[in-house]
């Protein structure tokens, strides 16, 4: 679907991409990582079409810097910092669905799922709306319409627990049909997302590998944490992720989206002084029978 | 074409929003209510009294504001939209380059173009309505078209420098740099110098008339000073080459020709550019 060719782009006499070759097929779910500077929003920009450079880009055959509208219309875009748009949204909402021919209320139906409800902020310009607002925003004007690639730059840095488990719904509803491009400066970001990892370093690609495929995005973990005391720090982290109190704060239940399994991981790791048990439990009907419990 | 319109529409909501605007909008319409408020409808010079003396007036503020506003506000936005991302965003979406381009230029013609015109309308229907003055209609046309002209001609000017300058700070410093060189070579300044310093006059005329700035003024000058005895001897050159028929039309058309060039030239290098 995609195919690089020996793509290289120079800022002056500096070279961001260094003969980037690659190809992604329509199954794919990429992982675009790498450092900053590494080229990643770069080579984001030359398949969008934004950049020139030598080599050649090609979208389903097309050149996205020629055949702007047909490359584009098939690409969903959302971007790591949402640009300061003084439109509301609902403006934003009608000027982006009129321009690639989409249905404002299947964004808006999105928008909704996320936790966004537009018609509340109809008349809020985007630029006033918070870092996740914004986020959900761009999220549901990519995934509202109907597009063959998805290219994401860091999609849920801003997302609350709750919404980043919808938008691995929203994903997974569209994995058989889309290709996905998530880029992030940290695997453990995105890992859960994907089944193929591109690590570029210094504009060229340093990895290309596959990885496992075994966790459903929709899955859902439900989740019990038994602490040796009520800590007020973990209560604040944990909360944040929808879980609620038992026992007077020293037992605390929730759950958590499959894909988001290790970052849950990663916030419980910085009480792992506090924590006396952790239970996690795959709750999908259709999901593997083996659930993981663990214990520490 | 829809997506041109629709590019057009929403640079002129977002323009409407943005704190320029309001700025814009209050200079040329507090540039009015001073006017009135100091009498000049009253006043008489070189014969001209009333809404005549007004727009006279109007339109000589209006060359010096007018072409440093339209720079400067359009390279701080288009030059600032790109740096700031919005560019990389809108510019994701099946928009051609050619709808996003020209119809951004449309979108900033209405909104610069529209409170100077408002501005006149709203002096012309004061001055008709409340003071019962004589609205000369003739007069009112010219004006429009000067001014829709020279509006044209820096709007076009200003998207040159946004396609051409990578940051909001460099694309302002040069638009403000030009918009002083051309208002350095106006008669009143550099031209008397070089008139003084015995310069060739083909070559001091060549350059006012190929200066918008210049050009803008000299017909506005034409309209109560017909044979442009304020510009001394280069009156001549001007009136014989052209005549005053001529000469109107040549500053109405020029800048504009101007503009479109610029906004031409400005197309194609955005065209085969980086966008963000």
């Amino acid at each position: 679907m995609i195919r690089f060719e020996q793509v290289v782009k120079r800022f002056r006499r500096q070279q961001v991409l260094k003969g980037v070759e690659l190809e992604i097929g329509r199954g794919d779910r990429v992982a675009l990582v790498g450092s900053n500077g590494a080229g990643k929003t770069t080579f984001i920009r030359c398949l969008l079409g934004e950049y020139t450079c030598q080599g050649r880009v090609l979208v389903k055959g097309l050149d996205p810097r020629e055949q702007r509208h047909e490359v584009l219309s098939r690409i969903g875009f959302v971007p790591q910092l949402p640009p300061p748009l003084k439109m509301p949204v609902h403006q934003l909402i009608r000027f982006s669905a009129s321009l690639s021919s989409a249905d404002p209320e299947r964004m808006e139906a999105v928008a909704l799922r996320l936790g966004l409800d537009p018609a509340r902020f109809r008349h809020q310009p985007f630029v006033k709306l918070s870092g996740g607002q914004k986020q959900k925003l761009l999220i549901s004007i990519a995934l509202g319409r109907e597009v063959e690639l998805l290219v994401l730059d860091e999609p849920a840095a801003n997302l609350d627990p709750e919404a980043r488990a919808i938008f691995f719904e929203l994903l997974a509803e569209r994995q058989e049909r889309t290709a996905m491009i998530i880029s992030s400066h940290r695997l453990d970001e995105v890992a859960a997302l994907v089944n193929r990892v591109i690590e570029m370093d210094q504009g060229v690609v340093v990895l290309d590998d596959r990885v496992e495929d075994a966790v459903s995005l929709s899955s859902r973990l439900e989740c019990r944490i038994e602490l040796i005391r009520a800590d007020q720090a973990f209560a604040r982290s944990i909360e944040a992720w929808g879980f609620a109190p038992l026992e007077g704060g020293a037992t605390w239940q929730g759950s958590v989206a499959g894909p988001d399994r290790l970052r849950f991981l990663g916030m419980l790791s910085r009480y792992a002084g506090v924590l006396r048990g952790i239970e996690m439990r795959e709750r999908q009907a259709e999901a593997r029978e083996a659930g993981c419990e663990l214990s520490a | 074409m829809r997506h041109l319109w629709l590019t057009a529409y929403t640079d002129i909501l977002e323009s409407l929003r943005a704190r320029w605007f309001m700025v814009y909008t209050g200079v040329f319409g507090g540039i009015i209510v001073l006017l009135f408020a100091f009498g000049l409808t009253e006043s008489r010079i070189m014969g001209f009294t009333g809404l005549s003396r007004l727009m006279v007036i109007y339109i000589q503020l209006s060359m010096a504001i007018l072409p440093v506003f339209v720079l400067v506000t359009t390279v701080r936005s288009v030059a600032g939209d790109r740096e700031a991302g919005v560019f990389e965003y809108l510019l994701s979406l099946p928009v051609s380059l050619a709808a996003w381009f020209w119809g951004r230029i449309a979108g900033r013609f209405v909104v610069v173009f529209l409170p100077v015109f408002l501005a006149m309308v709203g002096a012309a229907l004061w001055g008709v309505v409340v003071s019962g003055a004589e609205m000369p209609w003739d007069l009112f046309l010219y004006y429009t078209g000067l001014l829709m002209s020279l509006a044209w001609c820096f709007l076009g000017l200003g998207m040159l420098i946004s396609s051409l300058a990578r940051s909001a700070d460099v694309a302002q410093g040069a638009a403000f740099v030009i918009w002083l060189v051309l208002l350095l070579f106006l008669d009143l300044i550099l031209m008397g110098v070089m008139i003084k310093e015995h310069v060739p006059a083909d070559l001091v005329v060549g350059l006012a008339l190929a200066n918008p700035l210049q050009v803008f003024r000299t017909a506005t000058m034409m309209l109560f000073d017909p044979q442009l005895v304020l510009l001394g001897p280069s009156a001549y050159v001007i009136l014989d080459h052209f005549g005053e028929a001529g000469y109107i039309a040549y500053a109405l058309l020029y800048p504009l020709l101007l503009g479109t060039l610029f906004a031409t030239f400005g197309y194609l290098w955005f065209r085969r550019s980086d966008l963000p």
